[in-house]
């Protein structure tokens, strides 16, 4: 699905990424953990194409070509997908003119037909209803006056609605109530099959109890300084990363 | 042209055009106006309040007052592409500046209401018209008294007190005459007694290529308790030029939304006076404006808090692409004896290309101890974070700008409160800017 190799990434002349490496197969979750500032947005931001990022070395392999070269808008249509760990405002469109304009271009980009108003009602009421969610966000501004867990639950909306690839979800837990967490893992779970994958980037292991993992790697200043599977997890909830830190070499 | 040889056309035109009007009882205004026109020189940018306009190019041409063009040329088969589509309106139209009762469709009106033209009023009402034309306190310039010296018509709308308007008044101002150079010369008036309400859509739009050269003057009273919405559409030609005076006096607890959303025309020019004279009161100016090619679209607004307890907010907002300039002075004077004023104006430009270019000034000026007020001026690019985040749902660069500019304009446009004329608009923002509509 995707193979990331030696992977360096700059934020305004600072190195934020040191050399990551990490290979993600169809039917895989992979969860993403680490510190506070240790790389995980950036990561998950390179990955879906954000052009504040300058990549300096390394590649990423996305099915057979290489996507460093590529706008972000491109990457989506080939079946990535970033969950944002602040999603954003845009007043004045509406939900569901925007997921259908989206939906269209990547229809459009795999040969098919636009999808009509009545199919994509269907499509959305489905979507929906497997999230809670009320109707009325869909005829609403993209995200404008949501509240925090209404955002992320809208992300998930336009995962499902969307059906990439690769999902990349950065921390779309945080902020949810234990009820809506579930609602949102549910979704996630309903996305996931044999043929797509999950990047799961989370500080939390209660997410991990809804979505499983087939690995866990730990950031830590810009590189994955361990990897293993959801023991890992487990092992961070009770011991903290002080005990992985201390492993590390002393940069010189 | 030089400077005096274009009043000397104006001068030399009016002779011409006196014979029209000398019978009405305006016409003493008229050459009052004539002779200080004749005294007055064009404003250039070494003015102050014209720093950032040059105005030279309207002084180039030989602009015909419009009740003076040919007839065969000023006219018009059809004006449905103009109407806002499935609302109900009072409709008013004027064709280079005249009164087409051909196309209006005013409608029936309850008891004491007067929407009309000018023109029909002058003939028809003149002694309680001479009561409200020209009584606002303005400082002239050439073309105000250029638009008194050749006051011919306009709109007329009077509500009674307590009286409220059904439904939106919509006034159409086509410029049509593609042949000669219509000098098209409104002169409104608008008087809201006391507890009344009314909405008014008051557009000024063109046909393709006219060089029309529009100079309206418009008085607006809005009195004790009177509500009044008032959205001003200016949309003509890319040749043309438009200036537009604008005197507002509002009156003890009333409230008066004001809106100008600006798209056409190389040269625009717009002053909105308003003098808050009583207590209480609210006003909010709402502005867009958008530009591309080389248009200049110029706003000065100007808010005299002369009374205590009142507000005033002001939002404007420009888009301007390739070469076009904005213009934004706004200026808040808050009297010494108006405390417990509050006076809010931001002004955001977003500047689609590196050519484009927007002046702002804001101007507070404030004599009273006990007030809140603020001003903010912005100017930058579309959100990238935004930009980032649509197109990371694969939506193309150029779709997901023109999503942030919806974006951008949505708290100007969404406080615009009849559904289908935001539509219209909506749609207007678009095809001006030549992208896919959001
Ligand atoms: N656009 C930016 N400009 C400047 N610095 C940035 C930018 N984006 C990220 N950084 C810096 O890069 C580092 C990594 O940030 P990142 O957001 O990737 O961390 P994170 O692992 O996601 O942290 P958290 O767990 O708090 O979300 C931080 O020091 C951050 O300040
Ligand atoms: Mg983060």
């Amino acid at each position: 699905m995707i193979k990331i190799k030696n992977l360096h990434a700059n934020v305004e002349g600072n190195e934020i990424l040191k050399g990551i490496d990490l290979e993600v197969n169809a039917g895989e979750i992979h969860a993403i953990m680490g510190p506070n500032g240790s790389g995980k947005s950036t990561l998950a931001n390179v990955l879906a194409g954000h052009e504040s990022y300058e990549v300096t070395d390394g590649e990423i392999i996305f099915g057979d070509q290489n996507i460093i070269e590529m706008d972000p808008d491109e990457r989506a249509r080939e079946g990535l997908f970033l969950a944002f760990q602040y999603p954003i405002e845009i007043p004045g469109v509406s939900n569901s003119v925007f997921l259908k304009t989206a939906l269209n271009e990547i229809r459009k980009h795999q040969g098919k037909e636009e999808i009509s108003a009545k199919e994509f009602l269907e499509l959305i009421k489905e979507k929906t209803e497997i999230l809670g969610m009320d109707n009325s966000l869909i005829s609403r501004s993209v995200n404008q006056g949501f509240s925090g867990g209404e955002k992320k639950r809208n992300e998930i909306l336009q995962l499902l609605t969307l059906n990439p690839k690769l999902a990349v979800l950065d921390e779309t837990d945080s902020g949810l109530d234990i009820d809506a967490l579930k609602i949102v893992a549910h979704g996630v779970n309903k996305f996931k099959n044999e043929n797509n994958a999950v990047i799961l980037v989370t500080h939390y292991q209660r997410l991990l109890d809804y979505i499983v993992p087939d690995f866990v790697h730990v950031l830590y200043k810009g590189k994955i300084v361990k990897s293993g599977d959801k023991n890992l997890a487990l092992e961070l909830e009770e011991r903290g990363y002080d005990w992985i830190i201390k492993e590390q070499p002393v940069s010189v | 042209m030089s400077n005096s040889n274009i009043k000397k056309w104006y001068s030399d035109n009016f002779r011409q055009f006196e014979k029209l009007v000398e019978s009405d009882s305006f016409n003493s205004l008229r050459k009052e106006a004539l002779s200080k026109f004749e005294l007055t020189e064009f404003p250039t940018k070494k003015d102050e309040e014209w720093k950032y306009t040059s105005i030279s190019p309207i002084l180039k041409h030989e602009f015909v007052p419009s009740p003076l063009s040919k007839k065969e040329t000023s006219t018009i088969s059809s004006i449905e592409s103009f109407k806002i589509p499935n609302l109900d309106v009072h409709l008013l139209v004027f064709i280079n500046g005249i009164y087409s009762k051909e196309f209006s469709n005013i409608g029936n009106l309850e008891e004491g209401i007067i929407i009309d033209s000018l023109f029909n009023q002058l003939k028809s009402n003149s002694d309680f018209i001479n009561q409200y034309l020209s009584k606002k306190e303005t400082i002239e310039n050439s073309f105000s008294l250029l638009n008194t010296t050749f006051a011919y018509d306009g709109y007329v709308i009077y509500i009674p007190k307590n009286k409220i308007v059904n439904k939106p008044i919509h006034v159409l101002n086509i410029a049509a005459d593609e042949l000669s150079k219509p000098l098209i010369q409104p002169r409104n008036l608008i008087i809201a007694e006391q507890n009344s309400q009314a909405e008014i859509i008051s557009e000024y739009v063109g046909k393709d290529k006219v060089e029309n050269f529009t100079n309206i003057y418009t008085e607006i009273s809005v009195d004790e308790n009177a509500n009044v919405r008032f959205y001003k559409v200016q949309n003509e030609s890319d040749a043309a030029f438009h200036i537009d005076k604008t005197e507002i006096v509002q009156k003890d607890s009333s409230v008066f939304n004001h809106f100008s959303l600006s798209f056409g025309s190389k040269i625009a020019r717009n002053d909105f006076n308003t003098k808050l004279d009583g207590e209480n009161i609210e006003l909010h100016l709402y502005g867009l404006y958008l530009g591309n090619d080389d248009q200049h679209i110029d706003h000065h607004t100007f808010i005299d808090h002369a009374k205590p307890n009142c507000e005033s907010n002001e939002l404007y907002k420009g888009i301007l692409d390739d070469k076009a300039k904005g213009v934004f002075s706004g200026k808040i004077l808050v009297n010494k004896i108006a405390q417990k004023t509050n006076a809010f104006q931001s002004n955001k430009s977003v500047l689609l290309s590196d050519e484009a270019s927007i002046d702002a000034k804001p101007q507070l000026e404030i004599y009273a101890d006990d007030v809140k007020c603020s001003h903010g001026a912005t100017v930058g690019k579309l959100d990238e974070q935004a930009y980032f985040y649509i197109r990371s749902r694969g939506v193309p660069a150029e779709a997901a700008r023109s999503m942030l500019i919806r974006a951008f304009v949505d708290d100007v446009i969404s406080e615009i409160n009849i559904e289908e004329f935001r539509e219209k608009i909506n749609h207007t923002i678009f095809e001006h800017l030549h992208r896919e509509e959001f």
